[in-house]
């Protein structure tokens, strides 16, 4: 069985409307992405140079990160040359192919969290300013009540003008305690507090918000060292997630951003948010492929429920899907 | 990962022509290519990447370059001018309305900065031309979001007005204007919620608060960070509303910035200001030759400059923008600067701002503490007047002699010979490309400063 037949069919078993929300989410990013494929593949008669070229500017007009793209194509020639493709529409399969791979980075990894069978689990949130932290805390809190877990958030934006009040009106929504302190006040006591107060109150599940800050900050990143190594002391072996929360309109600087946030605090995983604009978000392939982290969840909307966790295949499907039912039909 | 700026990019090129000795059109395609390059890898759009080139291409082959006999500095020359003059003049100026308010819509994506910039302009508006602006509140939509302008409003103390979430933000719109007349404001500036451009709900919203409005400035706020999208947003927000300004935020990041090029590109409208922090004095007029610069990753020195002049006095501030410049700077001089910088606000800040800091290794965890820094300046004393000026005669005795002298180890002497070094070269690169015997390449790392020892 072909390689995307074997996908398409692991698509198709996840019967359930989660698929359909990706795919549309994504139908965007993949007319426009697969839709030039074609159309570059129909517009050349030869796999030459100028090919590859234009092949170069459709993945980097996605955002994919300009070493990545490189990488792609020496290998695409080096592909073509083994096999001696001549013709465009042969190169089409293993450019779906190469993309795949460095999605899946070889091994078949889950988007689960590393969620505590027994005790607190604590999820701490980072990322640059405005990209989607204190929302995405309130999606994934009512994610884990709706699957009757007790959960408490940490207002530990102290910094924001109406960052504390953002959460609180999260909480509301959703039903879960909030702890916090006053504005202005230091993060990391307000982390310290909150530990205290989701013991003391037997919750499963709490989950820091952080104030958005730009990673070239160093003070700020050093703030955020110390509210991780807080949580730290307080709770053997957390925090169990640190989630890096990238904004899908962001360019080349995301790379950076997913660097330097993993140097200060480990990050763990990446939600990629407001993937429901036209934005591709290519360039977690970057990440995954330069710095390995893995995309936990997708952000596709403002409303509580649009938070989808990331799936891989789903992710390529929805990106490829013109060129697998292609496959099919030959 | 080290993203290059064009200068480097050039480096390889400009060898083998130097070995011609003679600059042919197959030269220049392949420097054109780095230009490419250069643009893609700052986020410029594509498409905006490609017509460029063009253009700089044919500029470069109607011989101004095949002509030079510093063909890479004239490629740069040409580069940046164009994309200088693409970019536009100088547009700060907001719009006064002859019958007031004048009325000032913030529109843009979720997150983008608009609440933030409502309060950082209404700062503006005050402090500069001494007006008295109503701040808006029409975003029903994001949690708390009335409350964040409210809280901007107090901290500047000044007025917000706000009906709550549960009137349309086309009613909110059309009582702060009738307020801002009874109360006498001269400005009103409307706070909408972010929205993506192709909701047609929410735009149409827009549209409406336009129609009632009138507004004199229509601001797009975006993101400096946006990749290759950065075409799309603009282009359908100014189609669908007619926008009279961009404001570019988050520019105090490490982003080299090329939508700029796309947003003015595809809306021709002016960038009038740009963020450069949260706080709300952070906001500037936009340059269009700065931007330019950064968007080759040539650093700004300018604003490094300009710095430098607000925080040290103007005479030093010349002096040591010319041995900036020269490279003529010797250990003395740092140490004699150490003192200054120190004064000059966060290091890391001014760092990220020469050429070639995106490339320092280690910058992002520098951290300057005064203990460190007195570790320095006891080594640099502990040399001899020759000896700061001409580190290149320090023998592993005399190394040996200034640790001991300065209560530290031989490692870090070296350290800290070996990253003035450095820093020297480096500061040879803002002179132009004239540094020679530098590969091209994946070279991780880079440049690693003085101020590095601190670590
Ligand atoms: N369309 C869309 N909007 C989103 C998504 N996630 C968040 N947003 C919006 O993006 C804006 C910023 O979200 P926040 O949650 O405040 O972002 P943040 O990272 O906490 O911001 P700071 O704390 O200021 O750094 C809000 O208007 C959110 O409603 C998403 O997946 N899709
Ligand atoms: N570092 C930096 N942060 C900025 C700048 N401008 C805005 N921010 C931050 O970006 C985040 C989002 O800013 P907001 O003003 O809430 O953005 P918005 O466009 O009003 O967001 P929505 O109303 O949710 O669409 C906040 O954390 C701001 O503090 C800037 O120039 N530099
Ligand atoms: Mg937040
Ligand atoms: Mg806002």
């Amino acid at each position: 069985m072909s390689f995307f037949k074997k996908l398409k069919e692991k698509i198709t078993k996840q019967t359930d409307a989660v698929t359909e929300k990706f795919k549309d989410g994504l139908t965007k990013t993949r007319d426009s992405f697969s839709g030039r494929v074609n159309d570059l593949v129909a517009r050349y008669r030869k796999v030459d140079e100028d090919f590859f070229e234009e092949l170069e500017e459709i993945l980097i007009q996605a955002d994919v990160g300009f070493e990545t793209v490189m990488e792609l194509i020496e290998e695409l020639k080096m592909e073509v040359k083994r096999q001696n493709i001549q013709d465009p529409a042969e190169v089409q399969g293993v450019i779906s192919e190469k993309l795949v791979e460095i999605y899946q980075g070889g091994e078949d990894e889950t988007s689960r969290l590393n969620i505590q069978a027994e005790g607190l689990t604590v999820l701490l949130f980072v990322g640059v300013n405005g990209v989607g932290k204190t929302t995405t805390i309130g999606k994934l809190a009512h994610k884990f009540k709706v699957e009757g877990k007790k959960v408490v958030l940490a207002a530990g934006d102290t910094f924001r003008a109406g960052a504390i009040e953002q959460l609180e009106v999260w909480g509301e929504r959703v039903g879960v305690d909030v702890i916090k302190q006053g504005a202005g006040s230091d993060p990391a006591a307000v982390m310290f507090d909150a530990v205290q107060a989701a013991k003391s109150r037997n919750a499963d599940i709490l989950i820091c918000d952080t104030a958005g800050r730009l990673q070239n900050k160093v003070n700020l990143m050093k703030e955020l060292e110390k509210v991780k190594r807080v949580i730290e002391r307080e709770v053997p072996n957390a925090p169990h997630e640190v989630l890096l929360v990238l904004d899908a309109t962001t360019g080349q600087n995301a790379l950076i951003q997913a660097k330097t946030f993993k140097e200060a605090t480990n990050v763990s995983g990446i939600v990629l948010t407001k993937l429901d604009g036209t934005a591709k978000g290519g360039i977690v392939l970057a990440i995954r492929n330069e710095l390995g982290i893995p995309v936990k969840f997708v952000g596709l909307g403002e409303k509580m429920d649009d938070l989808q966790e990331f799936d891989a295949e789903q992710y390529v499907y929805g990106l490829f899907a013109d060129l697998v039912e292609k496959e099919e039909i030959e | 990962m080290a993203f290059e700026g064009l200068a480097d990019r050039l480096q390889s090129t400009m060898q083998k022509i130097r070995g011609k000795g003679k600059v042919s059109e197959a030269d220049v395609k392949e420097m054109m290519r780095e230009v490419r390059l250069a643009l893609l890898e700052a986020d410029v759009n594509f498409k905006v990447v490609k017509e460029f080139v063009k253009k700089v291409s044919e500029r470069a082959v109607g011989q101004e370059v095949l002509k030079s006999l510093t063909p890479g500095q004239q490629v740069i020359k040409v580069v940046k001018e164009e994309l200088t003059n693409l970019m536009g003049g100088e547009e700060s100026k907001i719009a006064v309305s002859n019958r007031p308010p004048t009325v000032i819509m913030m529109v843009g994506l979720q997150g983008a900065g608009k609440t933030t910039t409502t309060g950082k302009l209404a700062n503006l508006l005050r402090k500069k031309y001494n007006r008295t602006p109503l701040l808006v509140a029409a975003d029903i939509y994001r949690p708390a979001a009335i409350k964040q302008l409210e809280t901007l409003g107090k901290q500047l103390d000044m007025p917000v007005f706000s009906l709550g979430d549960q009137v349309s933000p086309v009613e909110i719109a059309k009582q702060a204007i009738a307020k801002a007349k009874e109360d006498h404001h001269d400005y009103v500036l409307i706070d909408t919620a972010g929205r993506l451009h192709v909701d047609e709900a929410l735009m149409g919203e827009l549209k409406e608060i336009k129609e009632l409005a009138n507004p004199n400035e229509i601001f797009l706020v975006v993101d400096a960070m946006t990749g290759q999208d950065a075409v799309n947003v603009a282009a359908s927000f100014n189609e669908q509303l007619g926008l009279t300004g961009v404001v570019l935020t988050k520019l105090d990041g490490d982003t080299r910035g090329g939508a700029a090029l796309s947003i003015r590109s595809v809306t021709n409208t002016p960038i009038k200001f740009i963020g450069l922090g949260e706080k709300l004095d952070a906001l500037e007029s936009f340059h269009p030759e700065r931007m330019a610069s950064r968007i080759l990753g040539m650093g700004d020195v300018l604003t490094l400059i300009e710095k430098a002049q607000e925080n040290v006095d103007e005479e030093k501030a010349r002096e040591m923008e010319k041995k900036m410049r020269t490279a003529s700077f010797t250990l003395d001089d740092f140490l004699e600067q150490l003192g200054q910088v120190r004064n000059m606000g966060p290091l890391d800040e001014l760092l990220k701002m020469m050429p070639g800091a995106n490339k320092i290794k280690g910058l992002n965890n520098m951290q300057i503490d005064e203990k460190q820094i007195t570790h320095v300046e006891a080594i640099i004393q502990s040399m001899t007047k020759e000896e700061k000026i001409h580190p290149e005669i320090i023998t592993a005795g005399r190394r040996k002699r200034i640790a001991k002298g300065s209560g530290t180890s031989v490692p870090e002497v070296n350290r800290l010979l070996k990253q003035f070094e450095d820093m020297k070269k480096m500061m040879k690169q803002m002179t132009g490309m004239q540094q020679k015997g530098k590969k091209k390449g994946k070279k991780k790392g880079g440049f690693n400063l003085p101020f590095n020892p601190f670590q």
